[in-house]
């Protein structure tokens, strides 16, 4: 292929500078827009305010101890929501995922239950939790547990057939299967699963906190929109956006790093 | 070492009913024999190995090993497949040594220096395999014939009393399947391996048998057993002799007998051919 035409084929890897370019420009077209946007005077400037203006608020919320004893508080409440789910989520899910009768017995119910809104949970929640901590870090593992379990079961049932099969011809017995085989096969999996459920975790620590809680980063946007301060909004929308690429950053780079094994080609 | 096969059989249940795989079938495979299964595709040749490896359950017979019962799997009935089945999380001797971390393998009876021998010679089959080079590699860096390489070391490491071989080649090229071929002779000669080796090769079954069991198309039978004639030492050109070429015709020639035309092919392949274009 000649010219620029090679950057076009179906699937086909660009050089990563110019990947890493599209990056910067995807982003550098949002903010283009939101400028041109925000002083073109279609939009209130109350409502959508410009860059800069933002930039500057940003510089003093940063400053500040606000910001960060918000996202102190709903980093350790995700974490906690999220450690209980992995915690739970990952043997019930290989447990799951290795036996039919268990898979018979849990399955169903916990798709039933995952298809239940999180947030029409959130009076249950309260009620039993009450409005301390407890609710919000329960409402993260209703949240995430569900989904996690059954995708960890499926990473477990995605292991080839025949590497258990073959343990079995070098004399494994089903705990050492279950231990040696599939648990190391699926490992990458499960930590992508881990990946996603992280993500998700995030979405409902800000369901949490808006709805009851005294501070941390959803209840301070919902404190901003009571006093219209948009500017401290975009501030803490584009923190918690810049949050969860971090950390979806970090667990892949942590999982090249731990699997490197796997055949990267495949996912 | 005697593996007795007694009126084996295996019948599918379906919706549309039952459909038989395998006939009764029954056969003997004794010390240090080279044994291959050959046939037609679905004649039910590799679902035998997979019941003598107790991967597969019959539905009739029964599979005995040195006057024992199968019933289920064991490292005395090792298997090679035919897809590769190294643990890709583990390099090429971990893979190797991956019998030595089973509860059901250690041998509390046996010495240090027992052991130790035992891993030795883990370490002597990949030398002898040419993988010397590669014990600190993964999977997913290896060609497709070493990865065959490194699953029959690690078959072999945990001392089957039979080696169960599943088509092992037939993933690979022409002529990393010849190496293989002469490696497999080389090893089995050597160290006395009683190998079950199902193919669809034809040469590839004479050239490395002592013995061929023949089946026909499903629902599958054994209906001819031929003792090869050749001895131990087997030099690749062996293939190039008058007899090969014999047994090799004789071979093709009941395996053809499944396919002979019929009335109903001519008649399509007319059609096929007065298709206006």
């Amino acid at each position: 292929m000649r010219g620029l035409a090679r950057y076009w084929a179906l699937r086909q890897d660009v050089p990563r500078a110019l990947y890493y370019s599209a990056a910067v420009a995807g982003f550098g077209t949002v903010v283009l827009a939101w400028w041109w946007l925000s002083h073109s005077g279609f939009v209130e400037t109350a409502y959508l305010p410009p860059p800069e203006t933002v930039w500057e608020t940003a510089g003093e919320l940063l400053r500040g101890e606000t910001l960060w004893s918000d996202l102190k508080i709903s980093f350790l409440r995700v974490t906690a929501g999220f450690l209980l789910s992995a915690a739970l989520g990952v043997p019930l899910g290989i447990w799951i995922g290795s036996f039919k009768l268990v898979e018979g017995f849990m399955q169903p119910l916990t798709e039933f239950v995952r298809y239940v809104p999180v947030p029409a949970l959130i009076p249950i929640l309260m009620l039993l939790f009450d409005l301390g901590e407890l609710s919000k870090v329960m409402l993260i593992f209703v949240g995430t547990f569900f989904q996690l379990t059954l995708m960890v079961a499926d990473e477990i049932r995605r292991v080839p057939y025949e590497l258990l099969q073959v343990s079995y011809t070098l004399g494994a017995r089903r705990g050492e299967s279950i231990r040696l085989v599939l648990w190391n096969a699926a490992k990458p999996g499960i930590f992508d699963a881990l990946r996603l459920c992280n993500g998700w975790a995030w979405t409902y620590l800000v369901v949490a906190e808006l709805i009851a809680a005294n501070e941390g980063l959803g209840f301070r946007v919902l404190k901003f929109y009571r006093f219209v301060q948009t500017p401290k909004i975009f501030v803490y929308l584009i923190l918690l956006g810049a949050v969860g690429l971090l950390l979806d950053f970090a667990f892949r780079k942590m999982n090249q790093r731990l699997f490197h094994w796997a055949d990267t080609t495949k996912r | 070492m005697k593996l007795e096969v007694r009126a084996v059989e295996k019948t599918y249940a379906s919706k549309k009913g039952a459909t038989q795989a395998l006939l009764p079938t029954s056969f003997e495979v004794g010390d240090a024999e080279f044994v291959s299964l050959v046939g037609p595709s679905g004649c039910g040749k590799s679902t035998t190995l997979y019941m003598i490896a107790g991967l597969d359950e019959p539905t009739g017979g029964e599979i005995l090993l040195d006057s024992q019962r199968v019933a289920g799997p064991g490292p005395e009935r090792g298997m090679v497949f035919q897809n590769y089945t190294l643990f890709p999380w583990l390099t090429v001797e971990e893979n190797t040594k991956f019998p030595f971390r089973l509860e059901g393998n250690l041998d509390l009876t046996r010495t240090s220096g027992e052991v130790m021998s035992d891993i030795g010679r883990a370490y002597s089959l990949l030398d002898l395999m040419g993988l010397a080079s590669f014990y600190k590699s993964y999977p997913r860096e290896l060609s497709g014939g070493m990865k065959q390489r490194v699953a029959i070391a690690r078959a072999l490491t945990a001392k089957p009393k039979v080696l169960l071989m599943d088509e092992p080649f037939g993933a690979l090229d022409a002529q990393t399947r010849e190496e293989m071929q002469e490696l497999l002779l080389l090893l089995s000669r050597h160290e006395k391996i009683t190998t079950l080796f199902v193919t669809h090769d034809v040469e590839e079954a004479i050239y490395l048998s002592t013995r061929i069991l023949v089946f026909s198309g499903r629902p599958g039978r054994i209906i001819r057993e031929i003792k090869v004639p050749f001895g131990t030492e087997r030099p690749p050109d062996i293939k190039l002799t008058r007899e090969f070429f014999d047994l090799k015709r004789e071979l093709l020639g009941l395996l053809a007998h499944d396919r002979a035309p019929t009335p109903e092919r001519d008649e399509l392949l007319r059609k096929l051919v007065t298709r206006p274009s």
